[in-house]
C-alpha cells in the first residue's frame, strides 16, 4: 500500500515536469507569436507569482508543524467508535489537522471502518480532509477574503455532515 | 504585503516560536519537511501561474464570462464542476485559480463549484479510492459530493 503510494507520487513528479514544459513551451510561442498581448499576459503571471511567494513558506512551514506534531498514530489513537455529534466533530478535528492529498486518507479511512467507525464519521473525516485543512483555508483567505472562506466553510461544514448521514442510510437501504 | 498575507506570516510564525519552545528537534524537522515539499510544490506553483497568465492575458473577460459569468445559464456551470472533478491538482491551487477566474469575469457560484469538486472528488484517484473502501462507498462518496458541490454554490450564489 504505502509502496503504491510512494510509486504512484514519483510517477506523479514525473508528469508534474513534463507538464511544466509543456506549458513552458506555450507560454513562450504565445509571447512570440502575439507580442501586443505578452506584456498583460507577463503582468498577470508575475502578480499572481508574487500573491502565492509571500505566503507558500508559510503555508508549507504549517504544514510542516502539523505533520511533526500530528502524527498518523495520533489520528489513529482518537479516530474510532465515537457516535453523535462528538463523533463527528472529532472527524472533522482529525481530517482538518493533518496534511497530505485525499488519497494519502484512504488507508486511514479504512483503518476507522476497521475499528467500527459509522459511515458518517467516515464520510465526514474523508471530506474534512479534502477541504476544512487549516492551511488551505489560509490560502483562501489569501486569494478569495474572510468573507467567501467563511462563507463556503461553514456551508461546507454543514453539507458534508447531511451527506454523511445520507450515505449512511443510502448504504443500509443498499444492502 | 496585504494585510492577509501579513496575518497568515504573523500566525505561522507565532505557531514556529510556541513548537520551537516546546521542541527544538521537532521544530526543526518541520523545517525540513516544509523545505522538502515547498521545493516539490515549485513546479506545480509555476505550471498554475503560467496557464493563468495565458488564461487572463488571452481569453477576454467577455469571454470567460459568457461561459462560466453571472448570465451563462447552467451549462457552463456543469462544465466546470465536472472540470474541478477530474482535474488532479493540488487542493492548495484550487483557491489562485478560483481568484483568477473571479478576475476574469466568473460568477461565485461557478468559482464555488470548482473550488469543492477539485478538493473533494477525485476521479484519478477513484480506482484506489473504490479498493479500499469498496464500491458502493467510492461512488455514493463522490457522487454525493457532487450533488453537495452544487447546492453550496447555489446557496453561496443567493447570499452573496
Amino acid at each position: 500500500m504505502k509502496n503504491t503510494i510512494k510509486a504512484g507520487q514519483t510517477k506523479e513528479g514525473r508528469k508534474t515536469l513534463i507538464g511544466l514544459g509543456f506549458i513552458t513551451f506555450l507560454f513562450l510561442i504565445v509571447i512570440k507569436v502575439s507580442p501586443e498581448k505578452s506584456p498583460a499576459i507577463i503582468d498577470v503571471s508575475l502578480s499572481y507569482f508574487k500573491e502565492m511567494i509571500i505566503i507558500f513558506p508559510a503555508i508549507v512551514l504549517l504544514m510542516g508543524l502539523f505533520m511533526v506534531w500530528i502524527s498518523k498514530d495520533i489520528v489513529l489513537k482518537y479516530m474510532g467508535a465515537a457516535s453523535g455529534l462528538k463523533g463527528i466533530i472529532i472527524s472533522i478535528i482529525l481530517g482538518a489537522l493533518p496534511t497530505g492529498p485525499l488519497y494519502a486518507a484512504f488507508p486511514l479511512a479504512l483503518a476507522m471502518k476497521n475499528k467500527g467507525a459509522s459511515i458518517t464519521n467516515i464520510v465526514v473525516f474523508l471530506s474534512a480532509w479534502a477541504c476544512i485543512k487549516i492551511p488551505q483555508e489560509l490560502v483562501e483567505f489569501q486569494f478569495l477574503g474572510l468573507k467567501f472562506m467563511l462563507l463556503r466553510l461553514t456551508l461546507t461544514t454543514i453539507f458534508v455532515i447531511i451527506m454523511g448521514m445520507v450515505i449512511e442510510k443510502l448504504t443500509k437501504v443498499i444492502e | 504585503m496585504s494585510p492577509n498575507a501579513i496575518f497568515i506570516n504573523s500566525f505561522v510564525l507565532l505557531c514556529l516560536i510556541a513548537s520551537f519552545l516546546k521542541d527544538k528537534r521537532k521544530t526543526r524537522n518541520a523545517i525540513k519537511v516544509a523545505f522538502k515539499s515547498l521545493l516539490k510544490m515549485l513546479p506545480v506553483v509555476l505550471i498554475i501561474i503560467l496557464l493563468i497568465g495565458l488564461l487572463l492575458g488571452l481569453a477576454s473577460p467577455e469571454t470567460i464570462s459568457k461561459f462560466i459569468g453571472e448570465q451563462s445559464g447552467w451549462g457552463g456551470f456543469l462544465l466546470i464542476a465536472i472540470l474541478g472533478a477530474a482535474a488532479h491538482i493540488p487542493s492548495l491551487m484550487a483557491f489562485p485559480i478560483a481568484a483568477s477566474l473571479i478576475d476574469s469575469g466568473a460568477a461565485i457560484t461557478s468559482v464555488t463549484v470548482f473550488i469543492t469538486t477539485l478538493t473533494m472528488i477525485g476521479i484519478v484517484t477513484l480506482p484506489l479510492e473504490i479498493q479500499l473502501m469498496g464500491k458502493k462507498f467510492a461512488i455514493l462518496r463522490n457522487g454525493l459530493s457532487f450533488i453537495i458541490a452544487i447546492l453550496i454554490a447555489l446557496i453561496m450564489g443567493v447570499i452573496w
